[in-house]
Order: C-alpha cells, then structure tokens, then sequence
C-alpha cells in the first residue's frame, strides 16, 4: 500500500489536538468505495436490542436506527424523527416520523414500529430502557401513521437522550410481535432501517454490509461496502493497519501505547471524539463492607497517595483528563467547584494514620480487559505502598471479574463505566443505596449508602428545569467529591485512528456506533 | 483375528475414556467463577436482575445441576452437541464451519514439520559434531525455546510490513472476491506466515528427537554388520538406521496429531486464523457452556482416534510389537 504525499501533514497536527480534522467536512462527499475498519471482540449477534456488547453496537448501528441522533454537545438531532415538541409542563413529547422510510425487508416503517419497540420489544429485553420505562413513561401511544406521542408519569430530563440508537433501536414489528424476542430466527439476518445492510456474517473473519439502495435519505450512504474484520491480537491489528488491510481502528482497538507510534504515520487521521454521550469515567471501585475501607479519612489518604497525572501519563499513555467527581466533564452538569486531592504523600500518610490502619492487606482484583489495565494495577499498588498501604493483586477473567464484583467479593477493583449523556442515567446508579443488587457489576457494587445523595439524586432526576437539575447535581458533586465513595481516576479517551481519506467518520457523540451514514471516501 | 479383537478392544475403551472426559469437562467448567448470563451482561455495561434471569432461564441455567448433566449427556448420546444460545446457533454447524480453517493450517503444520523435522535430524546425525550439526542443533532450540506468539508477532513484522511478501493476518484476502484456483492461491498466500511460525516448533521438536535417536541406533550391532557387509553409508542410513530411529518420531507425531482439530490457540489469534482454538478461547473467556464443551469433545474423540491410530501405524513401522502384544 502506497499513501499519497499530500497527507503527511499529522504528525504536527496531532501533537497539537488529537481531533477530526475539520477542512474534511467542507469538501463534497463522494459516492462510493469500501472502507475496512476492525471489530473485536466478534459480537454474540447484531441485532443490538437483545445485545449491548461494544461490538455489536458498532456494526448494529450502520442497520438499525433510533428517532434521533445527537451533536457533540449532546444536542438532539433529527433521525427517524424529523421533528418533535415538548409540551410546556415537560410531561408529553410527540415525535414526528420521516416519510417513505422502509425496512430493509421492504415493508413500510411507521408509528406502529416504535410504539412496538418502545412500549412492548425493548421494554422487555433492554436493560437499559428497561427501567426508564418502567419508572417514567405512562403511555406510548400512535397518534396516526407518522407520528408518537410519549407521555412521562413526571418531567424526566433525560428521556430524549435514550432516543439514540444504542439505546433503543427501533426494530421491525412485523418480524417480532407475537414471537419469543430471543429465540426469533430474525436475530441471526437483522433487518433495520439503516443505511447498510447485512450481506455476509463469516464467524472468525470478517461482517460484510452493503448500502442499502432504498435508503431513505436520498443519495445517502456514500459508501458501497463496509467490512469490518475480527481480528484478535492487538498487535496484529496495528499491523494490520499499518500493511493497509484496515483503514479505522475503532477506540479502544489497539494498545493505548501503539496510538502515539501509529498518530505518526502518513495519510492518518486520529481523533477522540465521539465518545460524549457514553463519557467512560475510570475509577478504583471501593467495598465499603470491609470497615477499614468504609473509613472516609483512609479513601481520601489513598487518593492523595494516587499520583494520577502520572497514571495518565505513564499508564494510558498520555490520553484523557483527570476528573474532579463522579459527573465527566464531556457530559452536562458538570461542576469542577468541589475539593479535589492533589497528589501528597505527606497529606496521605497522616491521614491513613488518622484512620487507624494498620498494615492489614487489602486486596486490590485486577480488571483483566488487556495490558493497560494490568499496569495500572501494579502502579495503584507502587504508589499506595509508597504511603505504606499493603496492596496484594489478585487476577481473574472477564467472566471472574464480573462474577466477584458483582457478588461484592472484593476490597478494591477497577472499573470504567459510561455516563449516557446524563447523571440520572449514566452516574446516580454508582452511588445510590437503591443500586445495591447483587449479581450487577454495574450497580453500587461498593455498598455506599447515604440518604442525602439518595435524595439529591432522586431529586434532580425530575426536576422541572435544568436550572433546579443543575442545582441539586452541584450539591452532590460538592458531597461525594469529600466523601469519596469511589477514587476517580480518570475521564478516558478512545481515540479513533482511520486513514484521512476516510472522510467525515465520526460527527455524533456516539461516534462510529451511530454507523457510517456520512462517513465516505477520497 | 487378534488384530480386529486389539481393535475392538481399543474402541470400547475409547468409548468409555470419552464419556469420562465429557463428564469431567462438564464438572471442571461449572468450577469457574462465572455463567454466561454475568457476561453478556458485562459486555453490555449495564444490568438488571430481570436481564439476568431472562439470560438464565434461556441458557438452561435456572434447572438443577443434575438435570443440566443428564440433558447434556442424553444429548451427546445421539451426536446432539446442543445449542450456543449466546450465537444463537447449532453448536456442531459452528464447529463445523471451523473445522476446514483449522486442519488447513494444522495439517500444514504438521506435514511441513515432520518432513523437516526428519530430514534435519538426519543430517545433523550424518554430520554429527560437525558446523552443520551445530548449526542445525541451534537453530532447533532457539526455535523450540522461543515463545509461539512473539515469533508470530515478530514474523509479521519483518515479512508482512517491512518485506510485504506475504499478508500478516486473515484467512483470505477480504473483499477480493476471487475464486476457485485463484481463491487456493490466495489462501495459500495466507497460510504461509502461521503454518511456519506453528511448523517451526514441532519441527525444532521432531529434529532434535530424529537426531538422538539415529545417534543411538548408529552404534548397534547390527548396524555395524551392514556396514562390514560393505553396504554403502547412504543404505545403512535410509534402510537400518532411520527406519529403527522412527519409533520415537512416530510417538510424537500421533501426539501433535490429535492436536489437529483442538486447533492452535496462539498461532490462530495473533494471526486472526478462524479456527477452532480460538472459538474455544473464546467459548471459555464468555463460559459459553455448550460451544466450549462441543468443541472439548470433538477435540478429545481426535485425540482418542488418532492413538488409535497411532498404535496401528506402529504395527507397520516395526512388526515386533504385534509379535509382543
């Protein structure tokens, strides 16, 4: 593979921002082209409401579809729906549908469909929808052929933000009514409204999609072919891209220390954006159940012991931003007002004393996603028995690791969780005492418990307005920020690397799971 | 009929050994941390008790242990090799679909390993003390002792992206739509780089055991008859040295053949090779039951037809050991 000359201009750039180059999105798409990007793990299966797995969310959402679509600042934008209104009392938001949208199948998509998928199909199966729904929608109702009306039992801020594909795809009713959603042989040929559709699946190799010709945008998609290939070494897959077999590396796909190495090379483009709805936000996850742990004095020692600008730097090579709280600083209602602790390893020791430790182990269960994270633990382990705290590491798989921090079987472990756009969503189910469910690695595994932020969370999740939204989620920022539920260490970045000439590739907060619609090639 | 009486014999035992094994696989992989359910819904990044009980309940979880062993067991009684309801396919069709994949690329490995292994631990007993001796002595531990993956890694490296002769990873070329003769070239193409990295091995293996055996067997009596009844060395070698030095050689060979359907875990992921070794890493990673016991078990039936086998080949290469048994 040769690259033209005129791309080399990167490696200066990239040093300085690691962005989308902007001067791409002013040129004319043009039609055509087959673009390879990477998939790993291999997904279970494409259809993304009965699966949530990263990779199947990155090829879902090239077939499915949801209502709307968001900006990079979390703006709403028109998808399914091409319009909607909010009622003045916040409780009743009526969407209307695009005309002429059809299934991949050729049946007619119409208000039918998302009053399936949202009232019946992801109600059921959605671990996600699950529960917004069942807590704030009274009704989902048909209003005529084109348009939905959702109404909410109380005003619920966040419930356009789950109009966004990974959340509630809409799928064919036709297809699923009446049949076991799981066990429906339309799982293994996913049939969505989306801009590409499946044209091969061959295990171990490569997923196949082709543009869907009956596209309901006109001339839209650029591309004729996306083929995204499993490959499961991330050495081979930086290899890979470097012989010219792959043109994007999707986030996350190959070692954080092989981005800067590969930034560098000619004809290629890197960029972390695309990842403001989801936000993951890295911390050290605490079990309150162990009492030496449940002592505020001895968190914020080991938080003072955490030199995290270093962790960033030697560990996740460089990329990301230190936080200040629980709420990411990429998603809304952020406040960075709030007591921070700055690496101080006098200020530790003293207040680990303070505590009454006393040299006992404490157990710190490695996150077995790969290389960086092994790391990080042997550095977290460095930096804490530099304040004299007895660290041993214990190891375990991806099925081990979730088994124990679900059942609580652990003093300190890592985790790296996605915010959704929203703290009512995506943060308040870390820390309130109603998220203590065993058998949920994504709850409050940690066994934190306090009223206050029960109720400032309960509270802002309704307010009527995002001023009284804003308010309440100040408050216990300021509040967990002292108390230190768990140790926050960092608000990650999987930065995508693609070639240049793959144009206009990322432009939603959700990235490349919102699919190549608008992504083509020079 | 002591041949079809050692034959019948040998079955019936095989048969019991693999029941054995697909009880203990069952047993052993209950025994990880883990189900299948905890997962998916790892994978998801979010969980509800509802999502988990749903995933329970369809993956036969939620029955008792009992009726879990005795639903898989009747089911392997009649071939039945059950359902991976993570893929939502028939366990044998993913196996199957493997299965050419993998003996491609072990099958290579294995002719290309034994061929060289044997011809270079001829020449180096021919040679014996000698540069070459020396040289092919090295050159087969640094190869055994080195690490399958980083060889692998490292053979990328120089011969797909600083040589560009051959592809670093895949089973075909993507895309190309080439077929017939030209598709077998092309998979060829790509077999290249993983059959030897994975060749590499077992041949430093099988040349340092051909080297000590012909060293051994030189020195017997009746090697030194051949050679006062004035035979030329290239006879002795080929006729009574190396045919009496292959006994070893055969013992490992049946070993590494029963590995041809297990796959090679290593060698298929850094190469990003479909086969079966990796839809088993995998199966086990996401306790995928079904999928990984389907493939223990297909394995260990290779494993088991192939001693056979192997014991049957040794009647032929030296027909003593029918006269002992």
């Amino acid at each position: 593979m040769r690259f033209s000359p005129s791309c080399l201009g990167l490696a200066a750039a990239l040093t300085a921002a690691l962005t989308f180059t902007p001067a791409a999105l002013a040129q004319t798409p043009k039609r055509g082209g087959t673009v390879h990007a990477v998939l790993q793990p291999e997904p279970p299966m494409l259809m993304q409401g009965l699966n949530q797995n990263g990779p199947t969310l990155m090829v879902g959402g090239n077939i499915y579809e949801s209502l709307l679509r968001f900006d990079e600042k979390l703006n709403p934008k028109p998808s399914l729906a091409k319009s909607w209104e909010i009622s003045a009392d916040a409780k009743t938001y009526t969407f209307r549908l695009q005309e002429n949208v059809k299934w991949h199948d050729g049946k007619a998509f119409s208000a039918d469909d998302v009053v399936f998928t949202l009232d019946k199909f992801l109600r059921e199966v959605h671990p996600r929808w699950r529960p917004v729904v069942n807590a704030q929608v009274e009704k989902i109702e048909k209003v005529d052929d084109l348009t939905v009306r959702l109404t909410l039992k109380q005003p619920f801020g966040p419930i356009l933000l789950a109009m966004e594909v990974s959340s509630t795809p809409m799928v064919p009713r036709h297809l699923y009514e009446g049949t076991d959603y799981r066990a429906n042989p339309a799982n293994n040929t996913p049939i969505g409204t989306g801009p590409y559709k499946l044209k091969e699946w061959r295990k171990g190799s490569f997923i196949h999609l082709v543009r869907n010709e009956d596209y309901w945008i006109k001339d839209k998609p650029n591309l004729d072919e996306i083929y995204w290939q499993i490959i499961p070494d991330a050495a081979a897959r930086a290899v890979a891209y470097e012989t010219g077999k792959i043109d994007v590396l999707t986030g996350g796909s190959v070692d954080v220390y092989d981005v800067a190495r590969l930034s560098k090379l000619p004809n290629t483009c890197v960029s972390t954006k695309g990842w403001e709805m989801f936000a993951p936000h890295a911390w050290i996850s605490v079990n309150h159940r162990n009492p030496i742990l449940a002592n505020k004095s001895f968190r914020q020692g080991l938080m003072h012991a955490i030199d995290r600008e270093t962790l960033k730097d030697v560990v996740f090579g460089g990329l990301g931003k230190i936080p200040t709280g629980p709420i990411s600083s990429k998603t809304r209602f952020h406040d960075p007002k709030v007591t921070t602790f700055a690496f101080n390893l006098a200020k530790a020791k003293e207040l680990i004393k303070a505590s009454g430790y006393k040299g006992e182990p404490v157990k710190l269960l490695g996150l077995p996603y790969g290389e960086m994270w092994t790391r990080l633990g042997e550095a977290v382990k460095q930096s804490l028995a530099d304040a004299g705290v007895n660290i041993v590491i214990e190891s375990t798989d991806v099925a081990g690791w979730t088994a124990r921090t679900g059942n609580f079987e652990f003093d300190l472990t890592f985790n790296f969780l996605y915010q959704f756009g929203d703290p009512a969503t995506g943060v308040a189910r870390s820390y309130v005492s109603t998220n203590i469910v065993k058998g949920n690695p994504f709850g409050n595994v940690g066994g934190y418990a306090n009223p206050e932020v029960d109720r400032l969370f309960a509270q802002a999740a309704i307010a009527p307005s995002d001023q009284a939204r804003q308010a309440l989620y100040t408050d216990v920022q300021k509040l967990l920020a002292e108390e230190l539920p768990v140790l926050w260490l960092l608000e990650m970045d999987f930065p995508t690397i693609h070639r240049c000439s793959v144009k206009n590739l990322v432009n939603t907060a959700i990235g490349v799971n919102d699919g190549f619609r608008d992504a083509w090639k020079d | 009929m002591p041949f079809l009486n050692f034959l019948a014999g040998r079955i019936a035992k095989g048969l019991l050994v693999l029941l054995a094994i697909a009880i203990l696989n069952f047993l052993l992989i209950r025994a990880a941390p883990g189900d299948p359910a905890m997962v998916m819904a790892g994978e998801a990044g979010a969980a509800d008790a509802v999502f988990l009980e749903q995933l329970r309940q369809r993956f036969g979880l939620d029955k008792p242990f009992i009726e879990q062993l005795w639903l898989y067991l009747k089911g392997y009684l009649v071939l039945d090799l059950g359902f991976s309801y993570r893929q939502q396919q028939p366990v044998l069709g993913l196996i199957m679909a493997r299965l050419p994949a993998t003996l491609l690329l072990t099958g290579t490995a294995f002719v290309l390993s034994l061929g060289m292994g044997m011809v270079l631990g001829i020449l180096a007993a021919r040679r014996v003390g000698r540069l070459s001796d020396s040289a092919i002595t090295l050159a087969a531990l640094v190869f055994y002792a080195t690490p399958l993956f980083w060889v692998a890694l490292l053979a990328q490296i120089v011969f797909a992206l600083k040589l560009g002769w051959v592809p670093n990873i895949g089973y075909e070329t993507i895309g190309a739509g080439y077929t017939g003769f030209r598709r077998a070239l092309d998979i060829g193409h790509h077999l290249i780089l993983p059959a030897l990295t994975l060749g590499l091995f077992f041949m430093a293996l099988y040349a340092r055991m051909m080297r000590a055996s012909m060293l051994e067997v030189a020195g017997a009596d009746f090697v030194k008859t051949a050679r006062a009844k004035g035979l030329s060395e290239g006879l002795i070698t080929r006729r009574h040295v190396a045919r009496n030095a292959l006994l070893p050689v055969v013992t490992l060979a049946g070993l590494q053949a029963g590995q041809l359907v297990g796959g090679a875990v290593l060698t298929e992921t850094v190469f990003a090779w479909p086969g079966i070794g990796r839809l088993m890493f995998e199966a086990l990673a996401q306790r995928d039951y079904a999928l990984l016991l389907g493939v223990f078990f297909v394995s260990s039936a290779m494993v088991v037809a192939l001693n056979l086998l192997t014991d049957i080949v040794y009647r032929a290469v030296d027909p003593r050991i029918e006269a002992a048994s």
